[in-house]
């Protein structure tokens, strides 16, 4: 096996074009790239876009502290489930049932810490063992034993949505100790000197920003090792400072009200963890090759089944810790509660980029398209637009994000 | 007998990048059944497709004259209208509808939208019994099998009152009693004036139900041969079917020699398998070959012969039911049972179909390339990114794979860099033994040249390659030893001096009954 075709060929260092190329059209490679991940961009774009029109018509009230805050508070489940439903539909599948799932993980929640007074450290991790259990269950049917997964996940979106129901015998139940309760509402601990500005969330975003700027740098160094092409200085330069300024900006926003919510922190912690997995772990790469090419991905000696099985267990946990979160902020356990979170969790990823025919889609990619409807939810309320227009224009929303996609793939295409 | 019912004259068809039809010439005469015989992809059902209207007037170049009118057809029901009713290899029949609603699929008896039942039954049951079939109409297609699933979609053909009917290797998927009855309803149609086209290349069958036979080759008719007459026996017909000069160019290579003594890298004993559906059927049938270290060795096998079953359900019974047979690597028995199991024993397939089970055409290069063996380049789980980019682009140079960089979706490359990349990726999992499906399928000629100086390399190195391939100038330019298969048997073994396109043919057109 010690022979390898590719061997006796030395890997030949690339000439320092990239140096050459800067200097020449700084603006061009950035356009070039931009071309390149229209997919990745445009969405940014919209958000971008989104962000401004609603700032300027609600006069600066969407950018204020207190409201950026607010949108991470409201939008923070949905984020969680868009996170799990990408990793779903590229592999080729979906889920119905995470918005029953939500409710009832939030439901038992209530019933362990409200009615049997379970500490809720202990609560919270019986939770996530109910979650993983209900998406294993899912996933088996659906890997092993061949139920398409619209169908297992439907007939879990009513069984769900019943259990939920028998469980809090259709009262609502709350209120849920300190603990918990900060899950969802709370925010980092203050200390240190008075200075106008949250100073752990100050620090906690300078430390984000020095380690994404060395991380940064020692990627490229180990670039250069291996003998690779790597992008020109200035532009990299440029990445960095524009990464850093959207860093800053945000810490500083939060920083002036409350500080940072602590769901901030652990959906920060999900979108770095899942992306890196997703990117550059064997298992995200099966996911993203059973749900581009089956097949073929079975004849390179993947084990789909197996990695189908853990995409739903996985998804059952995110979606414990969904119900978590939301009981959490609204203090109690509703039978109402994650009504159409699936649905929303569905168009996030589809808005953030995800193909219906699976093997597409980033982690990151689903954020921006949950965001997209965050902020539309958050700026029509702030402009008092009825809940009958908001669902009108979110779905305008849905169909003109999609839209655009396939427009722009078959230009590209054909 | 009667003059030319159809008359076919210079067709030339091309699509993009490629001629399929260079010069056709074909003249079918009245009542007589006519044989249409050619290798893979001489251009047999291209030409059907242009009869039948499925390739417009106007796509292509040339002639068509039917019952002495030229005609134009624009498309399928243009021409179906004219009594030309093509039945395709593939059969067009719906699973779960009754024989009598496929028969009058697009054609039903209704007044004013509704249907008509009594009619449809009535008329149904006429025609079902015309073709030999006893079976209720409204019994649905999905529960009779195969065999009489093609004579339904002859039934259908013939409520549309065909006059010409054109046959795509009909019994491809039948078993020998099917074959037969088969045959005979097609002798039965011409004594009630029907012509027919049958494309073939069993001879067996040619001897038994054609008048002519017309030998096509790279997308030009060679000759029509009349079948009664004496002077041609199946010796002639193939020395048509193979005429090709031998001007593909092929790196110079030293054959192998085989050692004495060592085991061969790989052996299969007695491979069976059974068709996945229908579990009569052996399309696999008690096969045995093995392959030595550094040896080039061929299959060669024309369509339906049960190479790439062969190959696939080896690799990891990934075609059909296993029913018997054994592997062994280097002389010592292995478990093949998942595809993991054979990549772990050092086994790799190259897919004859790089687009639907070799590539994921919307991923790039690199990740294409490491799929297989993400662990070559992980550690503890995690994807070494920039380790992976090296060997992509290690690989990008080797192969001469033509892309702006290793981050291009695959599915945006020709098809014979597409075919490099996969050579690449199983290259990378370093196999032993690769077993190359039509590895030059679809792929320009300078590009073929570049993908046997690799797999020479591979042999050179010491690997064990098996060269499953239609092309038989290739084969003979490239392979150590050839093995022949024809309708899932292994039919000869030559060696290099033995084999030559004429011996091989003779083997690969050989039907069941010959060979018992």
């Amino acid at each position: 096996m010690s022979t390898d075709v590719t061997a006796k060929t030395p890997a030949p260092a690339p000439p320092g074009k990239s140096g050459d190329a800067a200097s020449g059209g700084l603006l061009q490679l950035m356009l070039n790239g931009l071309r390149n991940n229209m997919r990745q961009y445009g969405m940014l774009i919209a958000l971008g876009l989104i962000v401004v029109l609603f700032s300027v018509w609600t006069d600066g009230d969407l950018l204020l502290p207190r409201n950026v805050s607010n949108l991470v508070l409201q939008n923070s489940h949905i984020l969680i489930l868009a996170i799990g439903m990408m990793l779903v539909i590229i592999a080729g599948h979906i889920d119905l049932s995470v918005g029953s799932l939500t409710a009832f993980v939030g439901a038992f929640a209530a019933v362990l810490t409200v009615q049997h007074g379970v500490a809720w450290p202990v609560a919270l991790v019986l939770c996530l063992l109910v979650g993983a259990v209900a998406g294993a269950a899912q996933g088996f049917m659906i890997a092993y034993f061949g139920i398409p997964s619209f169908i297992v996940t439907l007939a879990g979106m009513l069984i769900f949505r019943g259990l939920t129901e028998i469980f809090l015998e259709g009262q609502t139940l709350g209120p849920f100790p300190g603990g918990l309760e900060k899950m969802g509402n709370g925010f980092l601990p203050e200390a240190g000197p008075d200075t106008n500005y949250h100073n752990i969330t100050l620090l906690l975003g300078i430390v984000l920003i020095v380690f994404t700027v060395t991380q940064e740098f020692r990627d490229r160094k180990r670039q250069q090792e291996f003998a690779l092409e790597v992008p020109p200085r200035n532009l990299f330069l440029l990445k960095l400072v524009a990464i850093s300024a959207a860093i800053l900006v945000v810490t500083m926003l939060l920083a002036s009200y409350k500080g940072a919510p602590i769901v901030l922190i652990i959906l920060g912690a999900l979108v770095v963890g899942y992306g890196y997995v997703m990117r550059n772990a064997v298992f995200g790469r099966h996911i993203y090759a059973i749900g581009g090419n089956l097949p073929a991905a079975k004849l390179s000696g993947v084990k789909d089944k197996r990695v189908t099985f853990y995409v739903f267990l996985n998804m059952g946990v995110l979606a414990a810790l969904a119900g978590l979160v939301v009981a959490a902020r609204l203090n109690a356990a509703s039978p109402k509660a994650g009504l159409n979170y699936e649905l929303e969790a569905i168009a996030s990823s589809f808005i953030g980029g995800a193909s219906m025919s699976g093997g597409v889609g980033t982690v990151l990619g689903a954020i921006i398209g949950g965001l997209v409807l965050g902020v539309l939810n958050n700026g029509m309320n702030l402009l008092s637009v009825g809940t009958d227009w908001q669902q009108v224009i979110k779905g305008i929303a849905l169909l003109v994000a999609v839209g655009f996609d396939v427009w722009n793939k078959r230009k590209s295409g054909s | 007998m009667a003059g030319p019912v159809l008359e076919m004259r210079s067709i030339v068809k091309t699509f993009p990048g490629v001629k399929a039809l260079s010069d056709v010439t074909l003249t079918v005469r009245q009542g007589e059944v006519h044989a249409i015989c050619g290798e893979n992809g001489a251009g047999k059902s291209t030409l059907m497709k242009v009869l039948s209207g499925v390739h417009p007037h106007g796509s292509y170049e040339g002639e068509i004259l039917f019952q002495g009118k030229p005609c134009r057809f624009k498309d399928i029901r243009a021409s179906e209208h004219h009594g030309i009713v093509i039945i395709h290899q593939e059969l067009a029949l719906v699973p779960y509808l009754s024989l009598a609603e496929n028969i009058f699929l697009g054609n039903e008896h209704a007044t004013r939208g509704f249907i008509n039942w009594n009619d449809t039954l009535r008329h149904a049951t006429e025609l079902l019994r015309r073709v030999g079939l006893t079976d209720h109409p409204e019994t649905r297609v999905a529960d009779i099998g195969v065999g009489k699933q093609q004579l339904v979609e002859i039934a259908k053909a013939l409520s549309k009152k065909v006059r010409l009917l054109i046959l795509d290797e009909p019994t491809a998927a039948l078993n020998d009693e099917d074959s037969g009855k088969l045959l005979d309803l097609i002798l039965e149609l011409k004594k009630q004036g029907i012509t027919s086209i049958v494309i073939s290349h069993k001879l067996g069958e040619i001897r038994r139900v054609a008048d002519s036979v017309t030998i096509i080759r790279d997308g030009r008719s060679i000759e029509t041969l009349d079948v009664k007459a004496p002077e041609t026996t199946e010796d002639r017909i193939i020395s048509g079917m193979v005429g090709r000069d031998l001007d593909h160019r092929f790196p110079e290579r030293t054959p192998h020699r085989a050692e004495e003594g060592t085991a061969p890298a790989l052996e299969i004993r007695d491979w069976t398998v059974h068709h996945p559906i229908d579990q009569q059927r052996k399309v696999v049938d008690n096969v045995s070959l093995a392959v030595r270290r550094g040896e080039i060795v061929g299959i060669a096998g024309l369509m339906g012969a049960g190479r790439t079953e062969l190959a696939m359900s080896v690799f990891g019974r990934s075609y059909g039911r296993y029913a018997g047979g054994t592997v062994l690597k280097d002389g010592a028995e292995i478990r093949t049972k998942s595809v993991a199991e054979a990549i772990g024993h050092g086994i790799a397939y190259v897919t004859e179909d790089r687009k639907h089970y070799g590539l994921n055409l919307i991923d790039t290069i690199n990740r294409n390339i490491s799929l297989t063996s993400l662990g070559k380049v992980a550690r503890r789980g995690v994807v070494d990114e920039h380790e992976e980019r090296q060997v992509a682009e290690r690989f990008r140079t080797s192969m001469n794979i033509k892309a702006p960089t290793v981050f291009e979706p695959v599915g945006k490359l020709s098809g014979g860099n597409q075919q490099k990349v996969v050579l690449s990726k199983w290259i990378f999992a370093g196999p032993d033994v690769l077993i190359l499906d039509e590895p030059t399928r679809g792929i320009d000629v300078g590009a073929k040249f570049e993908i046997y100086t690799v797999i020479d390399q591979l042999a050179a190195e010491g690997r064990a390659v098996v060269f499953i391939s239609s092309e038989l100038p290739e084969l003979l330019g490239m392979c150590d030893r050839i093995y022949t298969m024809a309708a899932g048997r292994l039919t000869g073994e030559f060696s290099r001096a033995e084999a030559s396109q004429e011996s091989l043919m003779r083997q690969m057109t050989k039907d069941k009954e010959v060979t018992r």
